[in-house]
């Protein structure tokens, strides 16, 4: 796959180097130290890292916002935006933001649901799905154009991705559905946190049997559990979440204190055995609210150091 | 049909405390369906209300009609003689008759009886669902007869989600996922690689988005 951008998380991936990703939600405040300091740990051990975008629907700091105070101390922004709260003024618009400070990945998302979140009471937009958000991000970086048809001076420059959830139901779809965002333009794929690495294997043999792991990157989700609890309510509470249950019965059967390391041992195990999985181009460490976790994982697992590629400015 | 539910009867007491003549005006058509503001509906206000203003010590008097429709001229004339005897009249019609009665007959407060809720169907008795939301222009061909805009909570038109789970939706685990049904119905029509055509950005102008909507039809009007 040629590289289309000067994304530096584009580069590892095409150079064939394995990639890793983290993210980090920004704050219920106005505190840009509350970004700084998450990306302050985590920046030397990953790739880039993504922001995510009211995520659950909880009212947060824009995720423009925080992207652009990475992008100010040197760090690699993926901004997310979800479709739920913009229509596509605001889309294209923000697009055009995150583009004059060189923000060059993006990830294209439908959100939760608002009844999630902090705002049960609100009305979502849902003007675009994230499929067609993909579509528009292509004209305006490809094309040079607005939806509306007119040219954009200086068009951005996104590399573009979507998200996957290889557990969701009905399974029967979860390929063709992949095959459909990487038709609507995903050039890389995160997905949802694996936990059950069979059938996320399934899944990837699936993708590579329809040879769709040529067309896309593919980086697997991975999030260390902290406790039996956190394990339980993944499994029983997280609509599209995976979590089986020798996984559960290993943190229950794990003393309360020494959970946290257990969690991180099986989330070190996992992307140990997902390396070998054909089509896996890298890792996205989702540690919620545990980004101090992520450096030793990155290290256990053999990921460190990062490939010294920068993004171009 | 047009779907609507019962509102609280204290929020009606309240528009009508001061009155003294009220009419509770029933509507024959999609609420008599859902059981709302039909004749029935209207008989169960009216004593309700009478009873409670008897409690209250006061004289009211309340009278009862049901309308075959009250979205039409030709039906709303039938009260024409009788209307600003009321203070008050209470249409249990959906929205629009409530408005249509508001339009016609400008000098009588009209309240409106009921909650007007969607565009749906009765699956069995007590129970009535969603399934459009009148976009304007409908899309059910590429979708099974599968409605995505109305039955998706996040009007999704290239489904699922990622939080569709055992065929339930996300936000509810009593709620189908819309799109596990359009799926389901692709596989049975034998049409499941229609899955895989994208469905581009839709033109919501049709919608409530391009403002209040018209349709005029020069070819029927005399
Ligand atoms: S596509 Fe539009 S018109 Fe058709 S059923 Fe759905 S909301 Fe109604
Ligand atoms: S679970 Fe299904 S119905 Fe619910 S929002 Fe997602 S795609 Fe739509």
């Amino acid at each position: 796959m040629s590289v289309k951008t000067p994304s530096k998380l584009e580069k590892i991936l095409s150079s064939g180097n394995l990639a890793v990703t983290s993210e980090c939600g920004p704050p219920r405040g106005s505190d840009p130290k509350a970004v700084t300091k998450k990306a302050e740990m985590i920046k030397d051990y990953v790739d880039a890292v993504n922001i995510t975008d009211n995520q659950t629907s909880v009212t947060r700091m824009s995720s423009l916002a925080a992207c652009i105070h990475l992008k100010l101390m040197g760090v690699e922004p993926i901004l997310q935006m979800v479709t739920r709260d913009r229509n596509r003024i605001a889309i294209q618009s923000d697009i055009l933001g995150a583009a004059s400070f060189d923000i060059f990945n993006m990830l294209c998302l439908s959100g939760d649901h608002q009844s999630f979140g902090d705002c049960p009471q609100g009305q979502n937009v849902h003007d675009l799905d994230s499929m067609q958000l993909l579509q528009t991000v292509h004209l305006m970086r490809d094309e040079g154009k607005f939806l509306g048809g007119a040219d954009i001076k200086r068009p951005p420059q996104m590399f573009v991705g979507a998200a996957a959830n290889p557990f969701a139901d009905p399974f029967e779809i979860r390929v063709p559905r992949l095959a459909k965002k990487i038709a609507s333009g995903a050039e890389f794929i995160q997905t949802q946190c694996i936990y059950n690495v069979d059938k996320f294997e399934e899944w990837m043999k699936q993708v590579c049997d329809r040879g769709l792991h040529e067309k896309v990157y593919i980086l697997a989700g991975v999030t260390p559990l902290k406790s039996v609890g956190m394990a339980k309510f993944m499994k029983n509470r997280v609509p599209g979440m995976d979590v089986p249950d020798d996984i559960v019965k290993r943190m229950a059967d794990t003393p309360k204190e020494k959970q946290p390391e257990e969690g991180i041992n099986i989330c070190v195990e996992t992307i140990e055995r997902l390396k070998s999985v054909e089509g896996v181009k890298g890792f996205h460490i989702m540690a919620i609210e545990w980004e101090e976790k992520v450096p030793g994982i990155v290290e256990r697992a053999g990921l460190y150091p990062r490939p010294e590629i920068g993004a171009e400015n | 049909m047009i779907v609507a539910d019962k509102k609280p009867v204290e929020e009606i007491i309240d528009y009508v405390t001061d009155c003294k003549n009220i009419l509770v005006l029933g509507c024959n058509e999609c609420v008599t369906v859902c059981e709302a503001g039909g004749k029935k509906e209207v008989e169960v206000l009216a004593s309700t209300l009478r009873m409670c203003f008897l409690n209250q010590g006061t004289e009211v008097s309340i009278d009862e009609i049901t309308l075959e429709r009250q979205c039409d001229h030709e039906y709303l004339e039938e009260i024409r003689d009788v209307a600003d005897r009321y203070d008050a009249i209470i249409s249990l019609a959906c929205g629009v008759g409530v408005q249509f009665m508001a339009e016609k007959y400008h000098s009588v407060p009209i309240y409106p009886g009921v909650n007007t809720c969607f565009l749906g169907a009765t699956e069995k008795r007590g129970l009535w669902t969603e399934r459009c939301q009148a976009c304007g222009n409908c899309m059910l061909a590429i979708t099974g007869g599968i409605c995505p805009v109305s039955r998706c909570a996040k009007r999704i038109l290239n489904g699922p989600c990622g939080g569709s789970s055992n065929g339930k939706c996300e936000i509810n685990k009593d709620l189908d996922c819309a799109w596990q049904l359009i799926i389901d119905r692709l596989k049975a029509l034998d049409r499941l690689e229609d899955y895989e055509k994208i469905c581009s950005i839709k033109d919501w102008s049709t919608d409530r988005a391009g403002g209040p909507r018209k349709v005029v039809r020069e070819d029927v009007q005399s």
